[in-house]
């Protein structure tokens, strides 16, 4: 077996069974690894009508076919399972060192099932399985639990949750190497759900390679083009993803005061060319990574910590009104810490800021916890932080998210979510292509599963203009086909400044035989990504959620280089569906799911259009 | 005719980040290029009041150009 280990580990939580499987290879082939064969297991093996923090989901953890091997950036994992957020589908992937050392062991993939009387951990030290107790651990920090646990099984990698996920907020994330994040979906709470603290592995497997030759020959043409590349080689490693942060703005497509304008005179205070000049302390880079994009960076206090990615500085930035690196750097440390997908816990509270701008929310509701819901409060969003992850005073409200806060006071349409998950860093008022792929997401707002910002912004594979809508929702779709392939095989997807659907065909096949050709591989990518509509829709998220905030449809932007556009998702949604072959209700036709070799799923087609 | 210069990223090194040049009418983004020493090649994108584009575009009182190498991130 090239590329894959050829073992699946199931834990069963309430029983404290541990059974090792046979990985079914042909599965494996035909949904390439990670985020598809992980989609592919809990939709054969959970119904997608549970309720998500029930002992019925299944928690999901699957590496690549490619994770861990003489690749570039080849150290991703995924997580996959029933999202408590949106109720749909969670995908979230992860970089760092974990994923690599996880295969190392032997593994392909392990599934959670049930729930642990009390809180536990499993290591897997190759063969050697265990589930361990960790009682000592809950309610630790991830870099805590993370010390007490390598102590205890030495050079080993942890995964975990923080409080956050203990205490079950819906934004809640899984922390891999301290400062790595699984961060979307709400994913933490389904570990908290199970009692299940932590994964340490540690191993010693090397994986087989179809062609030893190939694959050294075709790695070092890969990096070599990685390194080349002016954005990969040289934009990434010397100002990480922060760097976007002044051309978003130039745009006027930054996102401000939770989307109540796009643009900021004060951008530059919290700019990548800023962070490099006065905070930043080296690059880091995952596990075979020529790229290095990841940030390391000091605090007011002295203490050097994981730095924030562009999405964060957003967030907890101009999202809330702050442009104090200091606020940023330290609230990103504590959702690392707490466990909190920072996308989600800034802009919800830049969502409770505005509800308290319009007078939704009362000043004695906050009395008490002696933090105010002020823009530009720098003080407030490490406050609310520290109680959104301890669940704690009106932080327990903020742990739910921004939609189900914004609800609770009758005004849902504050909330700047999609099916119920906070958007990122981008206004699509000013990027047409770039709000299909927020409307029609699978896991919910998402910028990364099908990032029109490279086209339409940076001119990634070529120039788009941004405003255009012509061929808008056929682009979106290869996209999102594509970004499904590059998380499949467990790359990463800042790979794609540089390579192209070829170079992914050719790095699989040297590992795991000859498998695909361009085609066939872009398919599987289209394969993966129907069949996560169809969790979806028997979940009972119908296309009628592919939507955007109203305010995105309907208020133009206010100012700025953007002023006046909105965006024009029902000009562009009817399109997106027939480039997708679903019919106009927005649901896969059974000819779309033959031609993907998906015919067993086609019962939950018909139960959609019933 | 009075335009704003915004430079970002290593366009920085040596250079304003941000300056108003008095321009004779007429001029294209190109000559602003020249005055500052930028390839045109080293640009990636190109933002007249915030709209990507080629560097003939004639430049009027009041523009912003925004130059940044190639960068990105997600």
């Amino acid at each position: 077996m090239y590329g894959y280990m050829g073992k699946v580990l199931r834990v069963n939580l309430s029983k404290r069974k541990i059974e090792s499987e046979a990985l079914d290879l042909k599965v494996a082939q035909k949904y390439l690894g990670s985020r598809g064969l992980g989609v592919k297991t809990l939709i054969d093996e959970v119904n997608p009508k549970v309720d998500p923090l029930s002992p019925d989901n299944k928690f999901i953890i699957a590496a690549g076919a490619l994770t861990g091997a003489p690749v570039p950036t080849s150290g991703r994992y995924m997580v996959i399972t029933k999202s408590p957020l949106t109720g749909g589908i969670a995908i979230a992937n992860s970089g760092g060192k974990w994923g690599a050392d996880f295969k190392a062991t032997g593994h392909d993939m392990i599934i959670f099932e049930g729930k642990a009387d009390k809180p536990v951990y499993l290591s897997i030290e190759d063969d050697r399985v265990e589930i361990r107790d960790a009682a000592h651990v809950w309610g630790k920090t991830s870099e805590e639990t993370t010390e007490i646990l390598q102590n205890e099984i030495k050079d080993s990698k942890v995964l975990c949750i923080g409080p956050a996920g203990e205490n079950l907020s819906l934004i809640s994330a899984v922390i891999n190497d301290v400062d790595r994040a699984a961060g979307r979906g709400g994913v933490g709470a389904v570990m908290g759900s199970k009692n299940l603290k932590a994964v340490v592995v540690k191993g010693t497997n090397k994986i087989n390679v179809f062609d030893e030759e190939r694959v050294k020959n075709v790695s070092s043409q890969k990096i070599k083009i990685l390194r080349e590349d002016p954005v990969a080689g040289q934009g990434l490693p010397s100002y990480g993803t922060a760097i976007l942060v002044n051309i978003i703005n130039e745009n006027g497509v930054f996102p401000v005061k939770n989307y109540q304008e796009a643009y900021t005179d004060n951008a530059d205070l919290i700019s990548g060319e800023t962070l490099t000049e006065k905070y930043l302390v080296r690059k880091n880079a995952c596990f075979r990574c020529p790229i290095a994009c990841g940030r390391v960076v000091k605090l007011a206090d002295g203490s050097i910590v994981g730095g924030p990615e562009y999405e964060t500085i957003w967030s907890f930035g101009a999202d809330c009104g702050i442009f104090d690196y200091n606020a940023i750097n330290e609230a990103n440390m504590l959702c690392n810490e707490f466990g909190l997908d920072t996308i989600s816990a800034g802009a919800t509270i830049a969502a409770a800021m505005e509800l308290y701008q319009r007078g939704y929310i009362k000043d004695e509701e906050i009395e008490g916890d002696g933090l105010s819901l002020n823009w530009g409060d720098s003080k407030a969003i490490t406050g609310w932080v520290k109680k959104m992850g301890l669940k704690e005073g009106f932080g327990a409200k903020l742990a739910l998210g921004s939609y189900r806060l914004a609800e609770s006071y009758g005004a849902p349409e504050i909330s700047m979510t999609v099916k119920k998950q906070e958007l990122p860093a981008y206004d699509p008022r000013g990027i047409q292509g770039h709000g299909i792929n927020y409307a029609v997401n699978n896991r919910g707002g998402c910028h990364i599963k099908g990032y029109m910002i490279n086209p339409e912004i940076l001119g990634y594979p070529e120039k788009l203009d941004r405003l255009a809508l012509e061929g808008k929702p056929a682009y979106t779709k290869v996209f999102h086909d594509l970004t499904a392939v590059i998380d499949s095989i467990g790359l990463c997807l800042f790979t794609t400044f540089g390579l192209g659907l070829h170079d992914y065909v050719e790095m699989y096949n040297a590992v795991c035989g000859d498998i695909y050709n361009d085609e066939t591989l872009l398919e599987a990518g289209e394969r993966i990504w129907n069949l996560e509509k169809l969790f979806n829709l028997e979940a009972g998220i119908s296309s009628s959620e592919d939507k955007l905030p109203k305010r995105l449809l309907e208020e133009p932007i206010p100012g700025g280089p953007s002023k006046g556009h909105v965006h024009h998702l029902n000009e562009l949604l009817p399109e997106y569906y027939a480039a997708r072959g679903w019919n106009k209700e927005g649901i896969p036709t059974e000819e779309t799911l033959k031609r993907l070799g998906l015919e067993e799923y086609i019962k939950y087609s018909r139960l959609a259009q019933a | 005719m009075n335009v704003e210069v915004r430079l970002f990223a290593y366009f920085r090194e040596g250079r304003e980040k941000k300056q108003i040049i008095t321009l004779a009418e007429g001029t294209e983004i190109s000559n602003v290029l020249d005055m500052l020493n930028i390839k045109e090649e080293e640009v990636s994108i190109l933002l007249l009041n915030g709209r990507d584009g080629p560097s003939d575009r004639k430049l009027k009182n009041g523009d912003i150009v925004a130059l940044f190498p190639p960068v990105g991130g997600g």
